[in-house]
């Protein structure tokens, strides 16, 4: 259960909305199962008390359909943010893809989503419905009866080390605000550092060899909001690459990361599409961890305008060679 | 397609010693798009461009390719070929087969294939060539002096008489350097301040020289014919136009503790000061870290002495921007520390000197009135050891001391030496050396009269160690001609501190993007060819900031660079570098993140209406590149996210197509 209710939200929505201050919403919807909330856009009061959804499942990051969303509108556009959301927010902000005028946000407090695939793997696949607005979610299934599962097992990899309950940015704040915190979330980037270099191969060619390349990564990514993308591009000699070895699944992951690197704020989207369960945010991860490391600590989207350390140059940076000493041989 | 023509130069041998240029030039005939493919002995000779000029005719290349040296030696000459031939120049590429090839391998095998690799990557680049035409920007015809030392004070000059203006930026209150603390030079024994000083004067009254004494340059934009500097001009405390240097002050101020720069910390001056009587501007300076008066508001004693009104203890620093032309870097040398050096006991004698603070002590204007008195009794010295090479030539695994030879000491030594016992003849007076060196005109009869004429005792050998015992000094030495250790009591020993580059230098080849060599002197263009110019365009060279250098060999680089400064402030307009980045704006996503690592501000944004489907349009933010202002450094182009920069002439297709030839 989330401590800020749908009502709630659903007021400050109606209200704004019927006080012209915002022409539309940017809100959750149900998609096709309980579980599958979807990201829409709602322009009319009925709609919002139809439609509107807000639960366990709404992990969906509306940073990145402002973009698109601000062009479309004349006046302004509501959009709920988590505390993570703000990140990605800033960071666009940062990079100058949409117009802060045209947006009105309003920050809510989030208490962690639920990893559908963790619901399942405890509770059977064919989920008729389920209940999460307790502690203990209640699950009813098709052909395994009903079930009942605490949400702290179930909570989603990145809300279990969520990086921080502060929100920072936001017109208007809805229920608490909340503090960075200092979680242990590279945990699990140290263990793959520590495994040799055949060993973490194996790993992520175990990872990698299951992807599909349905581009939901970064079709979903904040930090992906090229006006054209290097694997659309014909030009790029990288284009649209099926998956026809080996290495090319691997570039593509890999040259994404690259791509987003100082830049992604850590939200965790491209590891929750993934239909494939690939734990994409790790090689994400491994950046950030290595920014910090050899920059100083740096949290993309902290703040608007923050000058990133991977396109910022100062006399202190350190030279290529100590990246080298400090175990670049390995890696 | 292309039609290529490949040219093989042999370089005499230092290619085709190691290289089979046969069969380079064979090999590379069967590349795409390759029509033509020769070799020749010396392809930048008259002939050798000759049969690139003829090839292009006969067989209608649009671009070449010549297998040589580096393209920083000999590119600049083909393209002249190409142009001259009717093909645009930037359709030369270079493949280096001498300093990245022959120079590099021993075995004709491997290098030969290396060739053909780098041969073939070239070809591949050129495949994707353009034709490109430079812009134009215009020239500041103003030039910037870093460094008041003679270095730059002859620069200034010679810039200066040519009709251009200058300005001198000098740290210290007033001009002069170390030039102005010497006695006496070598070889011909002249008074330092004797030629120094009206050169000082000539500055200061020269109407087309500014001086900005007491400042530092703290940033540096833009590029050749258009830096844009800023200047800090430090809060002397005083009013440069209206001090008229009386002295007045300096005579009043009750704090006259401080160690005085000048004379090396041996003798002490007043927290106001004017460094020397000789000193341009000759103005008074409050040092605010040790005047009352600024650090806690009591005193105010000069302000009152001072008939002129000058004193102003609010005085602010002040920036200074202006626009430069060209800029000469001539910030000069200091005498290492010696505090390394605890084996001559520098720091726990004061009767261990450096050569410089020798320099002070036999000047009319030093602490002892040019007396030659021992700084610890005052009494005269009897035996005095000179200790050359200290820091310098060190080994390179040593953990003191410079590789280098600081080039100025045997001279300045045998100079030293030869006026003690001219002056006092009955000092005796021994100099240990590891070699004597004084190749320069008339240096080393100068030398060789200290030893028979003056009667010093030069020993091959190293002072090994200095021990202070009562007043005496004892030194330990050895004596390798003679096979012996020597024990000599010494009332002076005169250490010849290696030089090394001034500490703001650093900082300020960042500032320029000048490069810098490991022991952080300026590196030139090329040492043979181009020694007084900067690889960066637009930044000169003089004086000792380059490596070390004498009097006479400063005087002639500043003159030299001062010529290339001239060469370039004549000109009305700059030919351009059209290898620049441009921004596909279909790609753009206005993201900033090249503007942010631009570093010659040349990125601005516009936000532009583009058409979209269904008739439709958006107003989208893209970035645009001032080509005037692009040095085509490619930063942009590795930052930018989506691959919408690109450099002209260095394309990613282009780099990718070598790349890819390499790999083949």
């Amino acid at each position: 259960m989330q401590t800020i209710t749908r009502e709630q939200l659903l007021d400050k929505a109606v209200s704004l909305l019927s006080d012209g201050t915002v022409q539309a919403v940017l809100g959750w919807q149900k998609g096709e199962f309980d579980y599958d909330i979807t990201p829409a856009v709602f322009e009319t009061e009925d709609a919002l008390k139809k439609n509107f959804v807000w639960n366990d499942f709404c992990g969906a990051n509306f940073s990145k359909y402002l973009i698109e969303r601000t062009k479309k509108i004349e006046g302004k556009i509501l959009v709920f943010l988590k505390p993570c959301d703000t990140y990605s927010f800033n960071q666009l902000l940062t990079e100058h893809r949409f117009d802060r005028d045209k947006v009105y946000a309003v920050g809510i407090p989030c208490d962690g989503m639920i990893d559908i695939a963790l619901v399942k793997a405890a509770c059977g696949d064919a989920i008729s419905s389920i209940d999460t607005s307790a502690d203990t979610i209640q699950v009813e299934t098709l052909y395994d009866g009903a079930k009942t599962v605490d949400k702290a097992s179930v909570l989603a990899e990145r809300c279990v080390v969520c990086k921080s309950k502060k929100h920072v940015a936001y017109d208007e704040l809805l229920g608490e605000d909340g503090e960075v915190l200092d979680n242990n979330r590279f945990d699990e980037v140290a263990r793959l550092e520590a495994m040799s270099a055949d060993e973490r191969f194996a790993f992520w060619q175990n990872e990698l060899s299951r992807c599909i390349r349905c581009n939901a990564c970064r079709d979903v990514c904040p930090a992906c909001t090229c006006e054209k993308c290097v694997f659309g591009n014909p030009e790029s000699g990288v284009e649209n690459k099926a998956v026809s070895d080996s290495f090319e699944e691997k570039m593509f992951h890999i040259i994404r990361a690259f791509h987003v690197a100082g830049r992604c704020t850590d939200c965790g989207e491209c590891s929750r599409v993934c239909p494939q369960n690939i734990p994409l945010h790790l090689l994400n991860r491994k950046f950030i961890k290595d920014i910090n490391a050899f920059y100083g600590d740096y949290q993309a989207g902290a703040e608007v305008g923050s000058r990133a350390p991977l396109v910022d140059y100062t006399t202190e940076d350190l030279e290529p060679g100590e990246v080298f000493d400090r175990g670049g041989q390995d890696a | 397609m292309q039609r290529v023509g490949v040219f093989v130069c042999w370089c005499g041998s230092n290619i085709a010693g190691t290289v089979d240029v046969q069969a380079v030039s064979e090999a590379l005939k069967n590349e795409p798009g390759v029509v033509f493919s020769a070799n020749y002995q010396y392809m930048c000779s008259q002939a050798g461009q000759d049969m690139i000029k003829q090839a292009i005719i006969e067989h209608k290349l649009t671009g070449i390719v010549v297998c040589s040296c580096s393209p920083r030696m000999h590119e600049a000459t083909f393209r002249k070929t190409a142009q001259a031939a009717g093909i645009n120049p930037y359709m030369v590429e270079i493949a280096n087969i001498r300093e990245q090839c022959s120079w590099v391998h021993k075995e004709m095998e491997i290098g030969t294939e290396k060739a053909i690799i780098l041969g073939r990557a070239a070809i591949a680049k050129v495949n994707l060539n353009a034709p490109l035409t430079p812009g134009e920007s215009p020239v500041t015809k103003r030039a910037l002096v870093i460094g008041g030392g003679i270095a730059g004070i002859q620069t200034a000059l010679d810039i200066a008489d040519a009709g251009f203006c200058v300005d001198i930026v000098e740290k210290k209150p007033t001009i002069g350097g170390k030039m102005a603390q010497l006695d006496k030079t070598f070889p011909t024994l002249d008074c330092a301040a004797c030629i120094l000083t009206p050169k000082m004067v000539d500055v200061a009254q020269h109407e087309k020289i500014r001086i900005f004494s007491y400042s530092e340059v703290e940033e540096v934009g833009g590029f050749v014919g258009n830096f844009d500097v800023k200047i800090r001009k430090h809060a002397r405390y005083v009013n440069e136009d209206i001090c008229t240097g009386c002295g007045d002050c300096v005579s009043k101020c009750p704090m006259k503790k401080v160690p005085n720069e000048f004379n090396l910390g041996m003798d002490n001056r007043s927290a106001i000061y004017i460094p020397f009587a000789q000193a341009v501007p000759k103005v008074a300076t409050i040092d605010p870290n040790a005047c009352n008066m600024i650090k806690n508001g009591k005193c105010g004693l000069c302000a009152r002495v001072c008939a002129a009104g000058a004193i102003d203890y609010t005085q602010q620093d002040e920036i200074i921007e202006e626009k430069y032309g060209a800029i000469v870097v001539a910030t000069g040398f200091n005498p290492i520390s010696m505090d390394q050096f605890d084996e001559f006991a520098y720091n726990q004698s004061k009767d261990v000197i450096t050569s410089l603070e020798f320099e002070r002590l036999t000047n009319a204007a030093g602490p002892s009135a040019g007396k030659l008195l021992r700084p610890s009794d005052g009494k005269h010295p009897q035996t005095i050891v000179f200790v050359q090479c200290v820091g310098s030539r060190c080994d390179a695994c040593a953990e003191k001391g410079k590789e280098y030879c600081s080039k100025i000491c045997c001279m300045y030594t045998a100079k030293h030496a030869m006026l003690t016992r001219d002056k006092y003849p009955d000092t005796d007076v021994y100099v240990f050396y590891i070699d004597v060196r004084t190749p320069g005109k008339n240096f080393d009869e100068f030398y060789r009269r200290a030893v028979e004429e003056y009667g010093v005792h030069y020993i091959k050998g190293m002072v090994g160690k200095v021990t202070p015992q009562g007043d005496k000094l004892k030194v330990q030495a050895s004596d390798l001609l003679a096979n012996k250790q020597l024990h000599i009591d010494a009332d002076l020993v005169v250490l010849a501190a290696a030089i090394e580059p001034d500490a703001s230098a650093r900082p300020l080849a960042t500032m320029l993007t000048a490069s810098m060599d490991t022991n952080d002197f300026f590196t030139e263009a090329h040492p043979k060819l181009r020694p007084v110019e900067s690889p960066t365009a637009g930044v000169f060279l003089s004086g000792a900031c380059q490596g070390p250098k004498d009097i006479p060999e400063t005087v002639s680089q500043a003159g030299a660079a001062a010529a290339k400064v001239i060469g370039l402030l004549a000109k009305d307009k700059l030919q351009g570098n059209p290898c620049v980045a441009s921004a596909n704006e279909m790609m753009c996503n206005g993201c900033s993140s090249c503007e942010r690592v631009c570093p010659y501000g040349a990125i601005t944004y516009e936000n532009k209406e583009f058409r979209m489907p269904n008739r439709t349009t958006a107003i989208r933010r893209v970035a645009s590149v001032n080509p005037a202002v692009c040095q085509g450094c490619g930063a942009c182009t590795v930052a930018c996210p989506s691959g919408a920069m690109d450099l002209r002439g260095f394309a990613n297709k282009q780099i990718m197509a070598e790349v890819d030839a390499i790999c083949k």
